[in-house]
């Protein structure tokens, strides 16, 4: 599916975002077969999936080469749905600690991705402000039995407190990261919150009332919103 | 310093000041290590910092948040999208509106459709109204940390008319909840532009009030000038948003330069930079910035389109799958919310970049060097809310 991401694209996409097809042709010059999936929202965003192997140096043809100086932000997403269900309610308690399939396969986003855990990073150009800023979100996939990846603090210096929650959150480790300690949560902390089988303990013991009475909306479907710039209300 | 002995510093001094109440701790041979915090005056909340000192200079210094963080992204997964506001009108929690308008762009990308344009002028006049609450704040309270409580006063007594303003529209002074997915929840109260535009007259007279009492004042500028620098390079390495990257003389921002959804691009608006990169320069651009969001507020009252407020949605909120990222430039800087939908009623997974965070992730850097009562005023000076940094 990622191979022939970027090709469909180009095939069905009513317009071609020329400037991040430029930007996707530079990291596909520098990295070759290191990419293996893109994806680009036109006008909006250009996504490039790369090897674990590849990631600091993706970052790296992003900073020398193509000069996103900026660090915004580096996160990860556990792509397995949560085995708590959806809601993480208190109606599946009874049934004990639920068990997970480590081969299953999971159904991923933007760009693609094979394994449970998939790393990512925004880089962005700020200097040239006259026109809109060009950026890049770049993925890794890294294997659920070895989730290692190189550390992006010796190019960008911000990159150590998002890693640090990264670690913390996901269980990554970031090689060559110059203090991997606890940022948020106290240092005895076991787990891995926002990993998607970490339960919620509050939905777990107590039901959410929340879930039943899905606030319904102005202007529904049946109702179309009113010309005179004064909302519709309506009593569900 | 190589990174083991750093290591083994911080664990030191981790074991050593873990008690909050022990704020000094004396070492014999290295010098003496200084707790500030959690809970200290300058730090606006619960932000504990720690620093190796020599005399009265800083050695190294680093910053321990989390003693508010609550969860919000593991907590969006188990909500649906309407619900999400509540959760994220607390992250920053001086000025509420803006941090909801992100994640509704957010959401409103993935679903594919646009907020009518009476919505989005009105969203927008909002979104500035929340930068001015905020920032009056900041302007009051960095004469506090100065030892200067005059302008704390000015400060509360003005923000009052705007919070007034908010919450007759809103409902809410502080937390308003008003943006939902294809516009927003009720249209403006009558006679509510005249008002408004009275109280930004209110705030720029107080702009010129904390203007010629902290600008032009003697200690105030001994204090912040040539104080944390930050150069334009480490700032960007850092992800340094806002007016702390403006300051350093990046010129950026994101509602002249993006436009993600906003009515920024109609009306007339300068964004200040300043060369310096140090403190006072960062105040300075603040300063600037109340003052041009008033201008804003004023040109969209006046230009007000008619029209509905709400486009068509469905009753029930379901979210098409894909990935989106909207990022609006805030009060704090920029905020963005990258969302992971499945189609559900709720988003499989949200990032959430919070401004303060990466602003206060500099800290380390930036204080290693200087002189203890440069702390207060470097942490001021770069303006975080507990809640943005910890989520």
């Amino acid at each position: 599916m990622a191979d022939t991401d970027a090709t469909t694209e180009e095939a069905e996409a009513p317009a071609v975002d020329e400037r991040r097809e430029v930007i996707l042709a530079s990291f596909t010059d520098a990295l070759g077969d290191a990419i293996v999936g893109s994806h680009i929202a036109v006008g909006r965003q250009l996504w490039v999936r790369v090897t674990r192997e590849a990631w600091f140096d993706a970052a790296e043809t992003a900073k020398n080469r193509l000069g996103f100086h900026f660090f915004d932000w580096l996160s990860a997403i556990d792509w397995m749905p949560s085995p708590w269900g959806r809601y993480e309610d208190a109606a599946g308690i009874d049934e004990g600690i639920p068990q997970f399939d480590p081969d299953a396969t999971f159904e991923t986003g933007v760009a693609g991705g094979d394994t449970r855990f998939q790393i990512m990073c925004r880089l962005t150009n700020i200097r040239r402000h006259t026109e809109p800023h060009l950026n890049v979100l770049l993925k890794a996939d890294l294997p659920t039995d070895d989730l290692r990846v190189a550390s992006l603090v010796p190019l960008y210096a911000g990159a150590n407190w998002h890693e640090r929650e990264c670690w913390e959150m996901f269980g990554i480790t970031f090689d060559g990261h110059p203090s991997l300690r606890h940022l948020y949560l106290p240092g005895e902390f076991e787990g891995h919150p926002l990993r998607k089988d970490f339960p919620l303990l509050a939905r777990l013991v107590k039901p959410w009332p929340g879930i039943v009475d899905v606030e319904p909306m102005p202007g529904g479907a049946d109702e179309p919103a009113e010309g005179d710039g004064v909302a519709a209300e309506e009593d569900a | 310093m190589t990174a083991v002995t750093e290591r083994q510093q911080l664990a030191y001094v981790d074991a050593q000041a873990a008690d909050a109440r022990v704020n000094v701790e004396l070492q014999t041979e290295e010098g003496m290590v200084l707790n500030l915090g959690p809970q200290h005056p300058a730090t606006h909340g619960t932000l504990r910092v720690t620093a190796k000192l020599d005399g009265e200079q800083v050695v190294w210094a680093d910053v321990v948040p989390g003693y508010m963080h609550r969860g919000y992204e593991k907590l969006t997964e188990v909500r649906t999208y309407p619900q999400i506001t509540t959760l994220i009108n607390r992250i920053d929690w001086l000025g509420s509106f803006a941090n909801e308008v992100p994640f509704i762009l957010a959401a409103e990308q993935l679903m594919d459709i646009e907020a009518p344009p009476r919505a989005r002028h009105i969203r927008t006049i909002l979104f500035e109204m929340a930068r001015v609450a905020n920032i009056v704040l900041f302007l009051g309270d960095l004469g506090v940390q100065l030892g200067a409580v005059t302008p704390a006063f000015f400060a509360f007594r003005d923000r009052e008319h705007v919070l007034d303003q908010i919450e007759s529209v809103t409902g809410g002074r502080f937390h308003p909840n008003f943006d939902r997915i294809g516009g927003l929840k009720d249209d403006l109260p009558k006679g509510w532009v005249a008002d408004t535009k009275a109280v930004m007259v209110r705030i720029r007279n107080f702009c010129d009030e904390i203007e010629a009492l902290l600008f032009g004042n003697e200690i105030f500028e001994a204090r912040t000038r040539g104080v944390g620098v930050i150069p334009a390079e480490v700032g960007m390495s850092y992800g340094l948003t806002g007016a702390n990257i403006r300051a350093s003389g990046v010129d950026w921002d994101l509602r002249r330069d993006a436009n993600p959804g906003l009515a920024h691009n109609e009306v007339d608006f300068r964004v200040w930079t300043h060369p310096d990169g140090d403190s006072f320069a960062r105040c300075w651009v603040r300063l600037q910035e109340t003052r041009e969001a008033t201008k804003i507020i004023d040109q969209l009252c006046d230009g007000l389109p008619g029209g509905p407020i709400m486009a068509k949605v469905p009753r029930i909120i379901k979210v098409p799958a894909g990935e989106a990222y909207v990022a609006t430039e805030n009060p704090l800087g920029v905020m963005g919310y990258y969302v992971v939908s499945k189609g559900d009623l709720g988003p499989f997974r949200t990032k959430i970049r919070s401004a303060s965070f990466s602003n206060v992730s500099i800290c380390p850097w930036l204080l290693r060097g200087v002189y203890v009562p440069d702390i207060i005023t470097i942490l001021a000076s770069l303006y975080f809310i507990l809640g943005d940094i910890d989520r």
